[in-house]
């Protein structure tokens, strides 16, 4: 029963205020994508055993998506951010950083 | 055996208010003389509800207001604020008969709340002026305080019933805690 | 025999009397009681019998632990099973009767199983049942089902109520023993947010019953006086009868709240399941003493050393009056001192140890009483109580040295913190050899949110095993529950004048097995010392096989007096250290909790939403057949008189084609998009061109998933330039609302597209058949003539002085409106159509009829003819699909290799030979098997009805090369094995030009 902040109205919001939207920061292919690509973009998800982005609608709420960076082992939360970005603000990034030295997901790290 | 006559505290439908939805950039100039237009002042901060004697505003997210005012008041405001903000990418709707307004009034209105919605309803973080969205059982629905004594909560109508049965439950006589007030 | 004393029992009123029934009979005791302490104030020492061998057996315990004393409770709406009666308090008029057991609990047939014990050994059942294999489903599961559970399963609904409580602590601090008492003083002076719980009545726990100085006053005084001071503290809540159920991550604890299980005729809900956050939990949860395994120490009158105590201080009752105490620790001889002080009888101490006691040793004896060291029981005598134990040597293999008499046996193994709320959420333990117990590892912690010790632990819990020592630890909780989480181990320095406690996990240690088969582990499930060596020399070397082998902690009390046993017993048959065996896993909740209150508020009527539409009354008046669309019911049909379902549909389906019908329509989604980007964000979302739909037409739209998958269809209306009306499914609305949000929130972010839900504002009427215009301009108002609303228009202004707007659509193939009205209003509309359309014999129609109309038109159905898997172009709706749109959610998908394979089944209309209705779901076979030996299919029915229209049965389905094989006949078997023979034909059954729509 996690918790996450929401960036938009601010509210520490209880799992069942919230819908799990899978993972974050998927790079959309559309038609004239390759197949490689377009079969990576729908199917292909990372699995980590640590640091991990992913996204959340705060459905019983506000109604906006938003991003959270936690550790799947811990279920420590680095942080929730908008959902309006191609990538973790550097706050996270560091904040990350500081408590799990050395990680890295996909381009991130 | 249940029913809203032995509640502890009191409960009832309202069917007279009005509701728009208002959706725009709530930083424009446009939208701030629109709502000052319509007799209210400073729009509502993040999670705010704003009341003047005849109307209220909530912010419902960082793109959506909604407004609060007699039914028949509704059109006459929709055009009012739709044509101070023409030219300008926004939705102003009659969302009037969307949802159903329930009122709580006594003065264990917290401990009632909080059997349903997980919110902390303690007067250090939750008190009047505030509009929280969440759910109350297993409906999304949004309540604020006028005062320390009455609720007002709104859901979709189509569960109206199922909010009315959780409430009269929620608030049964005999089911008092005395958390925030003596029980 | 078991007794009242006639003094002592602090938690008793002995004014205030309480009478109750066992098995029929009347018993009287005392407020405060519990039903443990009150059956045996009564000698009723014999209170079940065991699960699988059917032993007598009696109280062990005075708490949660306890194994045996499991009841039926309460009759009728009030009936529950499995209730303990050292944890149910005592109320006037309580009902109880023993379980497990036929024909009475003094004479069990089922006993019979103990003779067979040799024959029952660990894993029978899995042995035994697993062959032949058709005797499982004939004989052996019956036979299971009969004899397995304790209690009886409630045979009527439950008459009481039950709550949530959604709370909100800065810290909760769990127990209410001194430890938990002393953390509370101290954290409350912090203004933190505090709940402190005791899953007890009474605040204090076991350091009231033995006495002594904490914090340089006595017991009793700190208690009454740290109450006082929290009481006085508003931000201290305080609730006892609350047991914390379970940790779970992010800081979130269940505590069960038994609210008037003590006070039946109370109003308000039995139970309350507290679901808290809180950013730190502090459990001061005591320990819980282990019994001894020695043969035979299961006989009724055989107890904890400290429960003897318990029931002596607590309740002022003896469970016998010459009791043996049997112990490899100091702590039971307090138990030879309070029985004595009691002026009852000990007869001896057996201490295991061959250097006994410390002080208390030398205490015991200066009272007379006979103390032998390196002595243990061989074996205890009785059956259905005690009689008398024989005494061996610890040493030895149990040769007897004497016999004692004795109607009590007090056993201590030594004390088990209550480890469970550290370890739910991840906490780890490590093994204490000096203390012989596990306890919790502070370095590694369970973890918050912020990656911060969650729990703390104190007291006994910690290891702490004094008084003094549980405050000290309490009132430095605050450190250990820092942030940091770097506080050291509790300091548990030997005291003096204490002997160390001795590990015994068999007496006497060289047991044969005559003995170790007779000593038992886990009371509940009848596991024994024997049958956990059995299952280490069968391979069973994992603590968690070995669990399920034997069922040892797998009762109700989840193995709280027998896992340390057990699985010691297990290290030493594997000749391995215990902490190297390990622990079982701790898991929620600590004790178990009632049902109702998991479901809370959540029954009978507020079980579960139910969506209602604005006629939704009307349709309940007319005793329409509801059937559920999603959270919405519908009116399926409105049967009349004795009409048939089938018959009703025949007959609104008739009247519609032939006059008018309405159908509630109010459930279809109606989602506003507006924005100077929603022309070009509809023709994202939709396969069709939405950009080029004109303000004032409608047209039919298919939406698509990223996997090229149908997943939603509806009419879209053109509003204004910039402002579309989108209508989804029934089911539809909040998915594809929540699909519009998605992709604008975050793909699309920079396009000017705002979407609101509008579905419940409106009440939405089809007026349906060749008499709905004449019905519309009776009404007057918008002008519904062809000429001013043509097909797949809308318009919008007054009808009937109602606010209207008016869409020329049909999904049923007849002329056809669809009118909206403001949801209010929309009753009163309603009312005002049947009664124009009187003189047409108007009939509002069901759901089913709508299928039943639009399959005979050839319409697919969401969910009916998609199911997920299916693509528009097996549908043959290839003219909905845009094909100069360069993109549209799902096009990408469309063009993989499997989405174009011809081989694809397609839509296709069936017609049985014999005009029958297919089966729903039939496959159509083909030659030949598949590699799994299954018969080769070639399609499915999607839909299937039969149609009053055409007087026989009509069909959709998908079926390969469908469409190129038109009046080819395919075979489709009936579950019955019987074969139905249907002609592949055009979907479109009836008005294949669209005349009549088009009116």
């Amino acid at each position: 029963m996690l918790i996450f902040q929401c960036p938009y109205c601010g509210i520490d919001a209880d799992e069942t205020e919230l819908s799990p939207g899978g993972e974050a920061h998927l790079k959309r292919f559309g038609p004239g994508a390759s197949d490689e690509d377009f079969e990576s973009y729908l199917f292909m998800r990372e699995n980590p055993k640590g640091v991990h982005f992913e996204r959340w609608r705060h459905s019983n709420g506000c109604g906006k998506w938003f991003h959270a960076a936690r550790c799947t082992m811990t279920l420590e939360v680095f942080g929730t951010y908008s959902a309006q970005t191609f990538e973790p603000p550097q706050e996270i990034k560091d904040k990350i950083s500081q408590k799990r030295p050395g990680w890295s997901w996909r381009n991130f790290s | 055996m249940f029913d809203a006559s032995t509640t502890y505290v009191s409960l009832e439908q309202d069917t007279s208010l009005g509701m728009i939805t208002l959706r725009a950039d709530l930083a424009s100039d446009k939208l701030k003389k629109a709502i000052n237009e319509i007799g209210l002042g400073d729009l509502p901060a993040q999670r705010q509800i704003v009341s003047s004697s005849e109307l209220s505003l909530g912010w419902m997210s960082p793109d959506e207001l909604m407004l609060f005012c007699a039914s028949q008041n509704v059109a006459d405001i929709v055009q009012t604020i739709a044509d101070h903000l023409a030219g300008e990418h926004s939705l102003v709707v009659d969302v009037s008969d969307a949802r159903a307004h329930f009122v709580l009034k006594g003065a264990h209105i917290r401990e009632v709340i909080a059997k349903l919605a997980p919110v902390d309803l303690d007067p250090t973080q939750f008190d009047v002026g505030e509009l929280r969205r969440t759910r109350f059982g297993q409906i999304a629905a949004a309540f604020w305080f006028s005062d320390q004594t009455t609720a007002h909560i709104i859901c979709f109508r189509s569960v109206a019933a199922y909010m009315h049965e959780q409430l009269i439950r929620a608030a049964a006589s005999g089911s008092e805690m005395g958390i925030w007030s003596e029980a | 025999m078991s007794t009242r004393l006639s003094s002592g029992g602090l938690y008793i009123d002995r004014s205030a009397r309480k009478s109750f029934t066992f098995n029929g009979k009347r018993f009287e005791g005392y407020e405060g009681d519990t039903l443990a302490s009150a059956l045996l104030a009564n000698d009723q020492m014999l209170m079940g019998r065991s699960f699988k061998y059917h032993r007598p057996r009696g109280v062990v315990a005075s708490g949660a632990e306890e194994p045996n004393a499991l009841f039926n409770m309460g009759r009728g709406r009030h009936f529950e099973p499995n209730q303990r009666a050292t944890t149910t308090e005592l109320f006037e008029g309580l009902e109880v009767a023993s379980q497990n057991h036929w024909p009475s609990l003094e004479f069990d047939v089922g006993a019979i199983n103990t003779k067979l014990s040799r024959f029952l050994p660990a894993g029978f059942y899995y042995k035994m049942f697993i062959h032949p294999r058709p005797l499982w489903k004939h004989v052996y599961e019956p036979f299971i089902r009969k004899s397995a559970g304790l209690g009886k399963a409630p045979s009527e609904k439950d008459a009481s109520t039950y709550e949530h409580f959604y709370a909100f602590y800065d810290l909760v601090i769990v127990g209410g023993g001194i430890a938990g008492l002393a953390a509370a003083k101290t954290a409350a002076q912090t203004g933190q947010r505090i709940l402190l719980i005791e899953q007890s009545a009474q605040w204090g726990g076991r350091a009231l019953i033995d006495g002594g100085e904490v914090a340089g006053q006595p017991v009793d005084n700190f208690v009454e006086e740290t109450l006082t001071f929290l009481k006085s503290k508003s931000n201290v809540t305080l609730r006892t009868r609350a047991m914390a159920a379970g940790v779970y991550d992010h800081g979130y604890l269940l505590a069960y709240e038994r609210v008037s299980d003590h006070l039946p005729e109370a109003k308000g809900p039995r139970h309350r399941l507290w679901r808290i956050r809180t950013k730190k939990i502090i459990a001061g949860t005591g320990a819980i003493e282990r019994p001894l395994p020695f043969a035979q120490n299961d006989v009724p009158g055989v107890v904890l050393a400290s429960a003897a105590r318990d029931y002596l201080a607590g309740y002022g009752v003896s469970i016998g009056d010459r009791t043996v105490i049997v112990t490899n620790n100091d702590d039971a001889y307090l138990t030879a001192i309070a029985v004595k002080n009691a002026g009852l009888d000990v007869v001896a101490v057996l201490d295991s140890r061959a250097n006994g006691a410390g002080d208390l040793g030398q205490k015991v004896r200066d009272m007379g009483i006979r103390v032998e060291q390196g002595k243990g029981i061989a074996m205890v005598k009785g059956s259905k109580r005690v009689t008398g134990v024989s005494i061996c040597s610890q040493a030895g293999e149990g040769a007897v040295l004497e016999g004692l008499d004795c109607d009590c046996v007090a056993m201590s193994g030594g004390w088990s913190p209550v480890v469970h709320l550290w370890s739910h959420c991840g906490g780890k333990l490590i093994w204490d050899d000096r203390q012989q117990h596990f306890k919790p590892d502070v370095n590694n912690y369970p973890k918050d949110a912020s990656g911060n010790p969650l729990v703390w632990v104190i007291g006994a819990a910690n290891g702490v095993m004094t008084a003094s020592g549980c405050v000290v630890d309490g009132e430095r909780c605050l450190e250990g529950a820092s942030d940091a989480g770097t506080a050291a181990q509790p300091e548990t320095h030997e005291e003096s004048g204490v002997n160390p406690i001795e590990a015994v996990w068999m007496m006497p240690q060289g047991a044969g097995y005559a003995l170790r088969s007779k000593a038992w582990l886990d009371f509940q499930n009848d596991v024994k010392v024997s049958d956990v060596q059995l299952a280490a020399q069968e391979g069973f070397h994992s603590v968690e096989h070995t669990k399920r082998y034997t069922t040892l902690g797998m009762a109700t009390d989840q193995g709280k007096l027998s896992n340390i046993n057990g699985l010691a017993t297990l290290a030493g048959a594997l000749n391995l250290p215990i902490p190297q065996v390990g622990t079982t896993t701790f898991r929620p909740p600590y004790t178990p909790i009632s049902m109702g209150s998991i479901a809370g508020l959540a029954r009978n009527e507020a079980f579960q939403p139910i969506r209602q539409t604005p006629m939704h009354q009307w349709h309940e008046d007319q005793d329409a057949y509801m059937e559920p669309v999603g959270q919405w019911r519908r009116p399926y049909c409105y049967p009349r008189g004795s009409e048939t379902h089938a018959q009703a549909v025949e007959r609104e389906i008739n009247q519609t084609r032939n006059s008018l019908g309405l159908l509630d329509a109010s459930t279809l989604g109606k989602l506003l998009v507006k924005g100077p980007d929603a022309a070009k964000f509809l023709d994202m979302l939709y396969t069709n061109m939405m950009s080029s739909l004109k303000v004032g037409k409608c047209r039919y739209g298919l939406m698509c998933s990223e996997n090229g998958f149908l997943m939603d269809d509806g009419v879209v209306a053109r509003l204004d330039e910039e402002t579309f009306l989108c209508h989804t499914t029934s089911g539809g609305a909040d998915h594809i609302h929540a699909h519009m949000e998605e992709w604008l929130q975050t793909e699309w972010w920079d396009w000017k597209v705002y979407v609101a839900n509008l579905t419940e504002h409106y009440a939405q009427v089809a007026v349906v058949g060749p008499n709905a215009r004449k019905t519309l301009e009776k009404l007057g108002g918008i002008d519904v003539s062809k000429e001013s609303l043509g097909f797949m228009e809308w318009s919008e202004g007054k009808l009937g002085g109602f606010d209207a707007r008016a869409f020329r659509i049909s999904f049923s193939g007849e002329l056809s409106y669809e009118i909206a009205v403001p949801a209010n209003q929309g009753l009163a509309f309603w009312n005002t159509l049947l009664e124009a359309g009187e003189e047409f014999g108007v009939m509002p129609y069901g759901t089913e009829a709508l299928h039943v109309m639009r399959a005979e038109k050839g319409f697919i159905m969401i969910g009916d003819e998609t199911d997920g898997t299916v693509i528009p172009q097996d549908l043959g709706l290839n003219w909905a699909i845009s094909k100069k749109k360069s993109d549209y959610l799902g096009k990408r998908a469309q063009e993989r290799e499997h989405m174009v394979d011809t081989e694809r089944w397609q839509l296709v209309g069936l017609e049985t030979m014999d005009g029958s209705v297919l089966p729903d779901g039939a496959y159509a076979v083909e030659a030949g098997t598949n590699a799994n030996g299954q018969r080769n299919t070639q399609g499915r029915v999607t839909s299937t009805y039969y149609s009053p229209t055409l007087s026989k049965g009509i069909a959709m389905g998908l079926v390969k090369h469908g469409p190129e094989r038109m009046g080819d006949v395919i075979e489709f078997p009936k579950v019955d094995g019987a074969i139905v023979k249907a002609k592949i034909v055009d979907p479109v059954f009836y008005d294949k030009e669209g005349v009549k729509q088009n009116v």
